[in-house]
């Protein structure tokens, strides 16, 4: 069950961050801008990886509707977290025709390989991953993908993401 | 070869750009219906066209279209459902990546039939990519003039925006996509009133698939009666198949409706057959939703005739002996596959994505996930295959929206046709665990109709 994680840092939208918001809230009819909700929580979640209740709250405010109607909308969805993550988040996805060319596999090996549970988050604070529900790419699998840009890496083996954690690591340490 | 409608360009060089779709007949449609023909005239060619939905329903697109409600003075919305996510499909995945503008000049064409001035493409939010394929491609087409102010100076405005979704299969529904753009959860709405009449911010508003959409446009270039003359009977059209699972060949494929299955399976042009040289044992022939059949009532129907990729022969047999179109999503599970581990991994999908609104989905799609889990992992008992069965048929048609049947559909069917499968997970709890039933007789030829009657 996912709840609201109440921290004490205090959240700060930078003027571009706003500037995204408002394009995003222009294309709705006027007094319909709660339609930006999801949008812009994405853009919360790209900015700081995860989103807190204190920027729902300032989510809430920014788009004039109450705490409750950000909070039960970013639990509904499966692509929010309300929780800090590992830097890089793998996604493997683990329904039906992907698990059939072996999903499975791939989530022990990657559970092996970075030594931590299923959304838990490595020491370094590197990787976290889980397993999620059917990414659309059932031709291509396994799957997995790492937000916020969400980039797809196809017909996983255990090589392949042996690789993709070494490269992850490079990057992140240059 | 068949020709291609909607992917015949799919391999130019640059097809996802303008120009280069542009110099292939790209928005020749856009040209067509703005400059020729009315609103009603783009409804009548689609509804001449016989299109039926392409993201699982079937239902006739024109016919979708010509409900619309337009009271003077109230906006109408064109939504796109791109929120694809039933597991087995990755098509509309596939045409938003590789040729946008095909969904951009639809999405003009039926936004003028059916005059909305603001246009959604709903995409779901783990398409970032397609996401942002399509905004730079509506921004190209806004600068050459297709969208915006008084497009080619017909009078017509039109904007067109890309909508992410934030993670739930839902929202696949319609009233739950509209309930997503508006910034909620995504539960599905109590119809009536349908969208048609009251669909988002409570104006009239008409839901498509990508696929749908794209159709549009051959449509207009060709006309509707010529349309019509690909496929066969009431399956009008071409169509694409996302083919995933067990084959040699897995991807998007665009066949005339009509195509024989066997065709489609095994020639070199498709799916080229099984792979490793397995034996096929199982299908999902539209998407998780609809029924898994054994490979023997795939193939042929139990009549005895070849089954071809069409809505109504899919569909031959009812629920007892056919499954449905679905929304072209191709799952072929081979030899070594395990039907109970797949029937509870499609349950616990559907667990996973109830949105919570209907007790007996919320409750139903859970409990039939733990008895599948018992079974898959030899705690299960003789009795819980007749539990299965009466928890789906208290899901079934109890529900606001279809995700309840979505979810009671492939159990029932996987313990209609894998009984003995089942039975044996429950004999050989042990064996279960370490190795699969196997083959079987699912892929034995159906005994003749007078025979299996003696």
């Amino acid at each position: 069950m996912l709840s609201v994680q109440d921290t004490n840092t205090p959240v700060t939208f930078s003027p571009e961050l706003l500037s995204k918001f408002a394009d995003v809230v222009s294309r709705y009819p006027e007094g319909k801008q709660k339609s930006a909700l999801l949008p812009i929580l994405h853009l919360v979640q790209a900015e700081f990886g995860w989103v807190s209740a204190p920027a729902m709250d300032k989510v809430a405010e920014y788009l004039s509707i109450q705490p409750i109607e950000v909070y039960e909308v970013a639990s509904f969805y499966t692509m929010y977290f309300l929780k800090p993550q590992g830097k890089y988040m793998l996604e493997v996805c683990r329904t039906g025709p992907c698990e059939i060319v072996g999903a499975t596999p791939i989530m022990e090996h990657i559970e092996k390989t970075l030594g931590v549970k299923e959304g838990d988050v490595t020491p370094d604070g590197l990787f976290s991953w889980r397993g999620v529900e059917c990414l659309a790419a059932c031709g291509y699998g396994p799957v997995l993908q790492i937000g916020p840009e969400y980039t797809f890496y196809e017909n996983l083996t255990t090589e392949s993401v042996d690789k993709l954690i070494s490269d992850l690591k490079g990057k992140a340490n240059n | 070869m068949a020709r291609k409608l909607l992917l015949e360009h799919i391999n130019v060089p640059g097809i996802n750009t303008f120009d280069v779709y542009r110099s292939k007949g790209g928005y020749a449609a856009v040209e067509k219906a703005l400059k020729t023909l009315t609103p009603d005239e783009v409804v009548e060619e689609v509804k001449k066209s016989g299109l039926r939905g392409r993201g699982g329903a079937g239902f006739p697109t024109g016919m979708k279209w010509s409900f619309l409600a337009k009271p003077e003075g109230v906006a109408r919305y064109l939504v796109c459902n791109a929120d694809e996510s039933e597991p087995g499909t990755f098509k509309d995945r596939y045409l938003m990546t590789y040729i946008p503008h095909l969904l951009i000049e639809g999405m003009i064409v039926a936004s003028f039939a059916l005059g909305a001035k603001t246009s959604f493409i709903y995409v779901r939010g783990e398409m970032m990519p397609q996401i942002r394929i399509l905004e730079k491609a509506i921004a190209e087409a806004k600068a050459k003039g297709f969208l915006g102010k008084n497009i080619l100076g017909s009078g017509y405005d039109l904007e067109l925006y890309v909508q992410p979704g934030g993670g739930a299969y839902i929202c696949g529904e319609e009233t739950a996509l509209l309930e997503s753009l508006e910034g909620k959860r995504g539960n599905p709405r109590i119809k009536p009133p349908f969208p048609a009449i009251a669909g988002l911010y409570g104006c009239p508003t008409v839901v498509n698939n990508v696929e749908s959409i794209a159709a549009v446009v051959p449509i207009i270039n060709e006309g509707g009666d010529e349309y019509a003359k690909v496929g066969i009977g009431r399956s009008t059209g071409t169509k694409l198949i996302s083919a995933g699972g067990n084959l040699k060949k897995p991807g998007v494929y665009e066949i005339d409706l009509g195509l024989p299955v066997e065709e489609f399976l095994y020639s070199d042009e498709y799916c080229g057959g099984i792979a490793n040289g397995k034996r096929l044992k199982a299908v999902v022939a539209g998407g998780s939703s609809v029924p898994i059949l054994p490979a023997n009532l795939f193939m042929k129907t139990i009549n005895g005739e070849g089954r071809l990729m069409s809505y109504e022969s899919l569909a031959d047999g009812g629920f007892v002996s056919g499954t449905m179109m679905g929304s072209g999503g191709f799952i072929a599970y081979d030899e070594d596959q395990c039907i109970v581990r797949n029937t509870w991994n499609f349950a616990r999908f559907y667990h996973h994505e109830s949105c919570g609104q209907c007790s007996p989905c919320r409750e139903g799609t859970g409990w039939m996930e733990k008895v599948l889990h018992r079974l898959e992992y030899g705690h299960g008992k003789m009795s819980d295959m007749d539990l299965l069965v009466d928890v789906s048929k208290k899901i079934e048609g109890n529900t606001i929206c279809p995700l309840g049947d979505a979810a009671a559909w492939p159990v029932a069917s996987a313990i209609r046709h894998f009984r003995d499968e089942f039975e044996w997970h429950v004999t050989h709890p042990h064996e279960a665990t370490t190795r699969n039933f196997g083959l079987a007789h699912y892929a034995d030829p159906l005994p003749k109709l007078e025979e299996a009657a003696s």
